[in-house]
């Protein structure tokens, strides 16, 4: 049953709204994996990252796509908690709570199991239309499966679409640039400074037209 | 019921369209000289674009309607993406979208006087408002303008077309509305074509060498010459027109054809970008294939309107 709302929900309304409202151009430099386990590494700054994210692989593999998320933004609202997780197949990320299990035990088990993670380095969504410096939970990930595929994806444009802190979706053509995997490096900084040149790389792909705040 | 199937000429036309895609595919795929995939992209696409068109002509009202506020739409879009936005803009745009839907349904009512003034007035006095009302006011000219401008070219001046739809036959007995989008539409078309060739084949002095050096006065005028000779042929099957009016009508639609095109060129040029977006293979954005229109489309839309619609009420 929540298998079939979601398909329902992810090939209904997202698709319509991704596909019509906002208007997706990709520049396949490689194309997305179509099996697991893999990483899906994005830029983050609005909602519908995942969203947009999840449309750009086919249907078939919708059980397996599995955003990360941290908890305490959904977990405490229930019905919230219940289309994040069983809808949008969220594995929930408990930042700042202190348990025995590490917080990316789960991220594990889920690659163990073929499955394809979406992360979003920076944490939160950030200032609009700007990369933050990247957390190293990815690294982490990356070190121990170092033979899953890490493809960085670049996202522009949603943060114009949905910004943080927004509730009307106002309706722009997007890009999304999807660059060849990269692998564990055998080194943490030296990981998480070829992660951030590669999103560097695939954001010059495309023409930024938002200004800054103080134009 | 969701048809509504315009005059024979109309439907003969649109036959004779096809087929000449028809000869320009055999052509396109066949012949090794012409295979290119370039040119086979741009080919299927306008495929989609007639398939589309043809809809608009033979379908009832409503979806006709429809068809011509999503073309507005998806154009605003490809526009207000291309150019440099502020977060303040949000709220303006939001307002700008409201006003494409809002726009369609005064066409739908056939409120004539309204669907002329709601964009250069109403929404011209609104916008600007709500802009202050956000309260940002560094770069405050230029967001306005270009978000205006914008409006006007696809939504104002795209509108004609669908206005055009909605006229009634007594003004142009022979093939009713249908028949004079199909000539304008056509004839804006042909012209981009024909100044193309023209330009390809013998072209030597640009036009306006710093917006669009491909553009020469060969293309221009052969261009010209090509759509002014064939509006001329086919107005008696499709329009009103007398030889005067279909010599200047051919005249007007290919020279502003040019200057729509050049204006978007100039547009694109300001920004830094080859295209105006990717979303039709091989014609680049909605704005590169539509440029012309924008300017052919009220030019021909109030030539027409004074000379053949006088006391009709529209």
């Amino acid at each position: 049953m929540k298998r079939l709302l979601r398909v329902l929900f992810f090939s209904t309304i997202v698709r319509l709204v991704v596909l019509i409202i906002i208007g997706l151009r990709v520049i396949e430099q490689s194309p997305l994996p179509r099996s697991g386990p893999a990483i899906i590494c994005a830029n983050h700054n609005s909602h519908l990252d995942t969203m947009v994210l999840m449309t750009l692989f086919p249907l078939r593999l919708l059980a397996k796509l599995r955003p990360v998320a941290a908890a305490e933004y959904f977990l405490p609202n229930p019905i919230l908690a219940w289309f994040v997780i069983h809808i949008v197949g969220v594995i929930p990320l408990h930042r700042h709570k202190l348990t025995t299990e590490h917080p990316l035990a789960k991220c594990s088990e889920a690659l163990e199991r073929g499955e394809i993670l979406i992360l979003y380095p920076e944490g939160s969504r950030g200032e609009p239309e700007s990369i933050a410096s990247f957390h190293s939970g990815i690294a982490h990930l990356a070190k121990r499966h170092p033979e899953v595929p890490i493809y960085p994806v670049f996202i522009y444009g949603l943060g114009k679409v949905l910004p943080k802190g927004e509730k009307v979706l106002v309706p722009f053509f997007c890009d999304v640039v999807i660059s060849p995997p990269v692998f564990w490096s055998g080194h943490k900084q030296s990981f998480m400074d070829l992660l951030q040149l590669k999103m560097q790389e695939l954001s010059r792909q495309i023409n930024i037209t938002e200004l800054p705040d103080k134009y | 019921m969701l048809w509504n199937l315009p005059a024979s000429n109309v439907l003969w036309a649109l036959a004779a369209i096809f087929s000449l895609l028809g000869v320009a595919s055999l052509v396109v795929f066949l012949i090794p000289a012409y295979r290119q995939v370039e040119l086979q992209k741009r080919l299927i696409s306008w495929w989609w674009i007639v398939a589309v068109f043809a809809l608009v002509l033979i379908t009832i009202h409503p979806i006709a309607l429809f068809l011509c506020g999503f073309l507005s739409f998806l154009a605003f879009k490809e526009y207000v993406s291309l150019i440099p936005t502020r977060r303040a803009d949000r709220r303006v745009l939001f307002w700008a979208y409201l006003a494409i839907i809002i726009q369609y349904y005064l066409i739908s009512l056939h409120w004539y006087s309204m669907f002329l003034i709601f964009v250069p007035v109403y929404v011209f006095l609104f916008l600007p408002m709500r802009m202050v009302i956000a309260g940002e006011t560094e770069g405050f000219l230029k967001a306005i303008g270009t978000i205006h401008w914008g409006l006007m070219l696809t939504v104002f001046s795209l509108g004609h077309l669908a206005y055009l739809l909605l006229l009634p036959s007594q003004g142009n007995p022979i093939a009713g509305s249908a028949g004079l989008t199909l000539y304008l539409v056509f004839l804006t078309a042909i012209n981009d074509i024909a100044q193309y060739i023209w330009g390809k084949s013998i072209g030597r002095h640009p036009v306006t060498p710093k917006v669009s050096p491909n553009k020469t006065w060969e293309g221009l005028l052969g261009g010209m010459a090509t759509t002014t000779v064939l509006a001329m042929a086919i107005a008696p099957w499709l329009t009103p027109f007398n030889w005067i009016h279909s010599l200047a009508i051919g005249l007007i639609i290919s020279y502003a054809g040019f200057v729509g095109d050049v204006t978007i060129s100039a547009l694109k040029r300001d920004l830094g970008v080859k295209d105006s977006g990717n979303s039709i293979p091989g014609h680049g954005g909605i704005l590169d294939r539509i440029d012309s229109l924008t300017y052919t489309a009220p030019l021909f839309f109030h030539f027409t309107v004074y000379f053949y619609f006088k006391g009709i009420t529209i």
